[in-house]
């Protein structure tokens, strides 16, 4: 997690705008609902008419609802609408929006003040259901009065015609000044359900009507506008989550290149002590794949991690917004996803962990079988094979087949859970719709709502199964990271001025981190230029560990290896090196070709030196052989040339150097006897004034070195030339006798 | 091995995944996978029947939730107007209860649905496996010769994980979204014909934006791929080399090198990551579009009265509904091409030519044999147009034996396969007294075999296990005997958990020399008429070597042994030297013998002691 902070600090401002457009992305996804809510409630419901004051009134219609007001609602009103005489030059202009105007004096809403013009809706929407009480009443008592109980009560007031209503004005006028008329404004005054602002659409509709209004314009109008605003909002949200896209890419993607490059650098940087620590298939797969996975992480986590938060929340401040009464079914929904999800995980979580092991079983079979053909149909052991084979794939089925079944119950309980829940907002939703709390297209919204609400705990169960993966990776690269370094530059650097090559050990003692015993202990020889200086012994002896040592692959844990009399810790591992030619155990190439090889000793070496540095190393002939010669490519790790001839190529590379020192790790085994001997008989010229250290395993190889040094154990068992020891040293003689027929002994 | 011919880069990295495989032979592939999805054929059928039910249930729900909307609307009106009669919950509660019950039924379908489909696909893929791991062994030896290891194991591991995959989910997707759109269309067109063609129209518009997002990225994602293999490939060369890179200071360089192609495979992942991220937000547009236009012509026809609210709202969630099966189905065609690159990679294998045991006359357990080798005019070359070995005439006789000499790389373990059958030859015969080896099975002339090579192979076992490998069925008695005679009894109980105790992974808990000695208690077991043993010990300590070196003379007695020899002692008593050179056997006869002739054994021989002598 710090590694990943740490990469993306650089990223801050970027990361700010991403989270800024996902907070558009998701305000204009939560918007949407909002908009089809109006859509059904006022463009379906009410045909387009919003709740609120009317823009146009007739003169009538106006003396009608302000019997139904008190005097200061009465005041708002007259302040916000303002009088159009039939005929006046003024009526011209309203001519074409209300054609009752050239006969009838209309009131048109001129107020424009917001504060104002909420105060006259208030008036105008309660007047209206007190219109509405005093008629339903009004009407009751007719039937009443005429017996007629069968009466027509479903009346439909959108029927009702205007000049009706106006009949009853003086009437209306008498109650009202008799006062009786007080209760129906109080009563309305009183109820704050949303009856009285569906009431009022009605009448609007109704006092529109006899203004000659274009209704079916007006709902038309209001559709589409509202469609063009939930257009425009669809259209700002893909915007803003392509802004987003754009960005979170850049974010990941280069803060994985730096990471990469990071990581790269320091696995450069580190000496064979810290490869042993994590092996290289390891450090490859940090490298590469660890990297890669945190990419996905820091893409998936700027999309969703951020994104599912924003769009959670802001669907359950809008569900809020839109009605309290029922946002428990939201709660109920969300705790009973929690509850499943994490039932889920428990569950399939160890098995998840197990399936890496048992793939890696699988794997290992097979890689065994592929690698061992030979011997397992020499023994006929193919039937034992196939069962072993057998076994550990019905691992790998079970664990499978039980992950594979728990996840499939994940998906349909989801969409279960989502089901159930817009059941019990419709139900819940109804109920309150009954009690004129909540209207239709809030509850639909609200369902919408619900749903944003799940999925952005879906998207978080995504990154529940991401990020643990992610995270390992996360850790793994970081260990990379942190590792210390052991070998490093010393702060008083010294420097070789004309190096001859005299290596000296002086009590060298060595021990691998975290080893309980030391691979060397007490080392003391020296080997002086023009001198070839050879090590035999066991595997396991230490003499790979005890050359390895002379260009710092590892630093020594006790004594001191001096070059020319300077401590090696006190040189420059950079000047060290370059005054070592070092030939490995194993011959590496690089790709490329034959030449660029081997001028990865030397960059500036030319073609005749190459060629040389080729013939000394007893590769002319092959070389030469080839139709491109030193030209001809090698491919990645050299598999296109033999294992004789790569190692030949890496002598060749170490020689161009003309070093004053020369480390041969056991670099002849891979060679025949017979290249092996011309090799030594021409190594001899072209060193013969640097030190030369070797390794070897066949004592053939080293017969004539002017020092032998014996090991067993980590310790000097024997120092002298090959004569001397066959006489004093136990150990060589063993090897020798084993190696050697007795004629050659003698 | 495989010179000349170079392996599959990174067989199976796991970023091939985006990579869209075009299957050669889509109609054979289909038809084996087929073959082997048969005996699941009544689990499939009920499979797709419970999909189909599931996805249908479903999508009927918002239709019949509709009712109830229309209800509530309806009962609104009437409390507006004063009526009492309000809402009818109890027809309400009845729809809810109803839709309880269907969505419950469809949601039992599906994880029903998924629990067999898991069966299948895992059953299936464990089969495959079975099947490559039976293939890999039936397999003649020039195949491996020509494939890589890793292109085998990424078939066994990478290619049928997918295929796993694929089955489980493409199968029941596929599946459920025809269901879904056929559902959800026929759902639709009994609302209203006019909004379903409006929401058909969303179709083609959706179908030209996937393809577009598409075809852009798909290049992108080609070459982030390939970056992506070039950045790899550096690291793992970089790693694979540090100890070259470290003594000739080529740190910089390299760090160098790999900006370049980190620099380029940085923008390559981001223009591939942000076009492929395109997909989400567009499909997501061009379902909003829809949503809007529905809302908008919806709204319409509800205010004259064509269109309840109610079906207003099930028709929404419709066209929902009917844009992501769509997407879904593209991405499952693209999961189908990779699948179907898959199975077919795996039935190329499974489909390899497998040795086969022709003119079987004999079993050797009803033979005498002694041992007693005949190579007559032996012909044979790993390509039909170069032969290596052109005329090779040798006879040994039972207990004797042969050194194999030659320098590295002149093919002196091909002897060794031509007798035991890994290659067979072209012209001539092999007799073992007397019966030409062809005239007996692969795996029953084996039997007459024991090997001990350089490269020891031991498994992940105990390592009673791995000794018992030369004869599985003997008792822990037998083991012991073997292994005492191989001088391993000794230092196996030193050893914690002495003969029980497990060899690791990479069997790297015991060292080289320990573990030859393992394989010659193997071959001691085995207890072969003719053995193939090959010296070179350059990596085990020299006291071990003194141990392999008996162990091995003990081995030898009365067998006839084929000894790739780098000891002299070794070449100078044996009964036949054989001197290979460029695979070919340039000369044959005693070390004498050879010696007086002076050619080229004689210049291996004193090369290489001249300094000696």
């Amino acid at each position: 997690m710090k590694l990943l902070l740490k990469y993306l600090k650089p990223f801050t401002l970027t990361i700010l705008i991403c989270i800024a457009f996902l907070f558009v992305q998701a305000i204009s996804e939560l918007q949407l609902p909002n908009f089809m809510s109006d859509m059904v409630n006022n463009g379906i419901q009410t045909g387009g008419i919003e709740e609120g004051a009317p823009d146009a009134i007739s003169e009538e219609g106006m003396n009608l609802i302000q019997l139904l007001m008190d005097k200061d609602s009465q005041s708002i009103i007259n302040d916000s609408y303002t009088l159009i005489e039939a005929g006046s030059s003024k009526a011209d202009q309203y001519k074409s929006d209300y054609p009752a105007v050239k006969d009838k004096n209309i009131y048109v809403l001129t107020e424009t003040d917001q504060d104002k013009l909420a105060q006259t809706d208030k008036a105008y929407t309660q007047a209206t259901y007190a219109l509405t009480l005093s008629l339903e009443d009004m009407a009751g008592e007719i039937n009443a009065a005429q017996g007629n109980t069968n009466s027509n009560k479903n009346a439909n007031l959108s029927d009702v015609d205007t000049s009706k209503i106006y009949e009853m004005l003086p009437y209306l006028t008498q109650l009202q000044q008799a006062g009786k008329l007080d209760k129906y404004i109080s009563l309305a005054a009183e109820d704050d359900s949303m009856a009285a602002g569906q009431v009022s659409t009605t009448f609007t509709r109704i006092f529109y009507k006899e203004l000659g209004v274009n209704l079916e314009q007006i709902q038309n109008h209001y559709i589409i506008i509202k469609g063009l605003q939930m257009l425009g909002l669809a259209l700002l949200s893909v915007v803003a989550s392509i802004v987003v896209g754009w960005f979170a890419t850049k974010v990941a993607t280069t803060a994985s290149k730096n990471l990469r490059k990071d990581v790269f650098k320091k696995v450069m940087s580190f000496s064979n002590a810290e490869y042993d620590k994590f092996s290289q298939a390891s450090l490859i797969t940090r490298s590469t794949n660890d990297i890669q996975q945190i990419q996905v992480l820091i893409l998936m986590g700027i999309r969703m991690i951020c994104y599912a938060p924003i769009i959670g929340i802001g669907g359950i401040v809008m569900a809020l917004r839109t009605t309290v009464s029922i946002s428990w079914t939201i709660a109920v929904a969300v705790a009973a996803l929690l509850i499943l999800m994490i039932a889920i995980l428990s569950i399939a979580m160890p098995k998840f962990k197990m399936l890496q092991t048992l793939i890696d079983k699988v794997n290992l079979v097979s890689r065994e079988n592929l690698a061992g053909m030979m011997v397992i149909r020499t023994f006929g052991n193919e039937q034992f094979e196939e069962k072993r084979f057998e076994k550990a794939n019905d691992h790998l089925r079970k664990t499978n087949r039980f992950i594979q079944r728990t996840m499939s119950f994940l998906m349909p309980a989801m969409m279960l859970i989502m089901n159930l829940v817009s059941l019990l907002i419709v139900w819940v939703g109804g109920k309150a719709i009954a009690d004129s709390t909540l209207e239709i297209g809030d509850m639909m919204a609200f369902i919408q709502y619900a749903m944003q609400i799940i999925i952005a705990f879906l998207m978080i169960s995504v990154i529940f199964i991401l990020v643990p993966r992610a995270l390992v990776s996360a850790k793994r690269v970081q260990e990379v990271l942190d590792t210390e370094l052991i070998v490093t530059d010393s702060h008083e650097v010294q420097h070789l001025s004309n190096p001859k090559g005299k290596i000296e050990f002086d009590h060298v003692s060595f021990r691998y981190p975290d080893a309980e015993e030391s691979i060397l202990e007490n080392i003391s020889f020296v080997a002086k230029p023009g001198e070839t200086t050879a090590f035999i012994g066991s595997t396991g002896s230490g003499k790979s560990t005890l050359i390895n040592l002379i260009p710092r692959f590892y630093d020594v844990t006790g004594g001191r290896i001096t070059f020319d009399g300077i401590d090696i810790r006190n040189l420059p591992q950079k000047e060290l090196r370059d005054h070592i030619g070092y030939v490995p155990q194993k011959g590496f190439l690089f790709s490329g070709d034959i030449a660029s090889n081997i001028q990865y000793g030397n960059s500036e070496a030319t073609e005749e030196e190459i060629w040389k540095a080729i013939e000394v190393a007893q590769g002319k002939d092959f070389v030469e052989e080839f139709e491109e010669g030193i030209h001809t490519a090698i491919s990645q790790g050299g598999t296109n040339v033999s294992g004789g001839q790569r190692q030949r190529l890496s002598i060749a590379r170490a020689l161009i150097k003309k070093p004053p020192v020369y480390i041969f790790d056991d670099s002849f085994s891979a060679l025949d006897l017979k290249t092996d001997a011309a090799l030594r008989k021409a190594l001899d010229q072209y060193t013969h004034d640097s030190t030369v250290l070797i390794v070897a395993q066949r004592v053939s190889t080293i017969i004539n070195a002017d020092q032998i040094i014996v090991l067993d154990k980590g310790k000097i068992v024997g120092k002298g030339t090959h004569k001397e020891l066959l006489e004093s040293c136990e150990e060589y003689r063993e090897i020798a006798e084993s190696q050697l027929s007795r004629e050659e002994l003698a | 091995m495989s010179e000349g011919k170079q392996p599959r880069r990174h067989p199976g990295s796991p970023m091939g995944r985006m990579q869209v495989e075009k299957a050669k032979d889509l109609k054979g592939s289909l038809k084996k996978l087929a073959s082997y999805l048969n005996p699941f054929k009544w689990y499939l059928f009920l499979v797709a029947i419970l999909a189909i039910a599931g996805s249908v249930f479903s999508i009927v729900g918002p239709k019949i939730l509709a009712k109830a909307t229309d209800e509530l609307a309806e009962g609104i009106k009437n409390m507006m107007l004063g009526a009492d009669s309000g809402i009818n919950f109890n027809y309400i509660g009845k729809i809810i209860l109803l839709l309880i019950g269907l969505y419950v039924l469809s949601a039992a379908f599906m994880y029903i649905q998924g629990y067999f489909m898991s069966n299948v696909a895992t059953s299936v893929s464990y089969n495959l496996r079975n099947s490559i791991m039976q293939k890999m062994n039936r397999l003649p030896f020039s195949y491996f010769q020509k494939n890589s290891q890793g292109d085998v194991l990424s078939r066994i591991t990478n290619d049928v994980d997918l295929l796993e995959q694929s089955l489980s989910q493409s199968i029941t997707q596929f599946l459920t979204s025809v269901a879904s759109i056929v559902g959800v269309f026929i759902m639709m067109l009994t609302i209203s014909w006019k909004l379903t063609l409006i929401a058909l129209g969303m179709i083609p518009v959706s179908m030209i934006l996937i393809i577009g997002v598409v075809k852009l990225s798909q290049k992108h994602f080609n070459n982030q791929q390939k970056y992506l293999g070039r950045v790899n490939g550096h690291v793992e060369e970089m790693y694979g080399g540090h100890v070259v890179i470290k003594a000739f200071n080529g740190e910089n360089q390299a760090v160098q090198d790999f900006e370049k192609e980190n620099e380029k495979l940085a923008l390559n992942a981001r223009k591939a990551e942000f076009l492929s991220g395109l997909m989400m937000p567009v499909m997501g547009f061009v379902g909003n579009l829809g949503y809007v236009v529905v809302c908008i012509v919806g709204a319409s026809m509800a205010s004259n009265g064509k269109i309840t609210i109610g079906d207003i709202q099930a028709f929404i969630q419709y066209v929902r509904n009917f844009t992501q099966p769509i997407t879904q189905l593209s991405n499952i065609s693209n999961q189908f091409q990779r699948m179907v690159a898959a199975a077919e990679r795996i039935f190329e294998f499974l489909n390899e030519e497998e040795e086969k045991d022709e003119n079987v006359k004999y079993r050797v357990k009803d033979l005498p044999i002694q041992g007693n080798i005949r190579f007559e005019h032996v012909k044979f070359g790993y390509h039909p147009d170069q032969v290596v070995i052109k005329d090779f005439t040798a006879e040994i006789k039972a207990g004797q034996k042969v050194a194999i000499v030659g320098p590295t790389g002149a093919g002196k373990t091909t002897m060794v396969k031509l007798l035991m059958r890994f290659y067979d030859i072209k012209e001539g015969a092999i007799y073992i007294d007397n019966y030409n080896i062809n005239n007996f099975s692969r795996q029953d002339l084996r039997t007459l075999f024991g090997m001990v090579l350089q490269d020891t192979w031991l498994y992940n076992g105990t390592i009673l296990d791995n000794i018992r490998y030369g004869k599985i069925d003997a008792t822990d008695e037998e083991v012991m005997e073997a292994a005492k005679m191989a001088q391993v009894d000794h230092f196996v109980k030193t050893l914690p958990n002495s003969y029980h105790m497990e060899l690791n992974e990479e069997t790297s808990n015991i060292s080289q020399g320990q573990k030859q000695l393992l394989t010659i208690a193997r071959a001691i077991l085995s207890d072969p008429k003719i053995l193939i043993l090959d010296e070179a010990t350059s990596s085990v300590d020299t006291r071990t070597e003194v141990l392999i070196q008996k162990a091995m003379d003990k081995l030898m007695e009365g067998r006839t042994s084929f000894i790739i020899a780098h000891r002299l002692s070794t070449i100078k008593n044996a009964d036949l030297i054989l001197c290979m050179k460029d695979g070919d056997i340039v000369e044959q006869g005693t070390h004498e013998e050879l010696l007086a002739k002076g050619g080229f054994y004689a210049n291996l021989y004193n090369s290489q002691f001249d300094k000696v002598s």
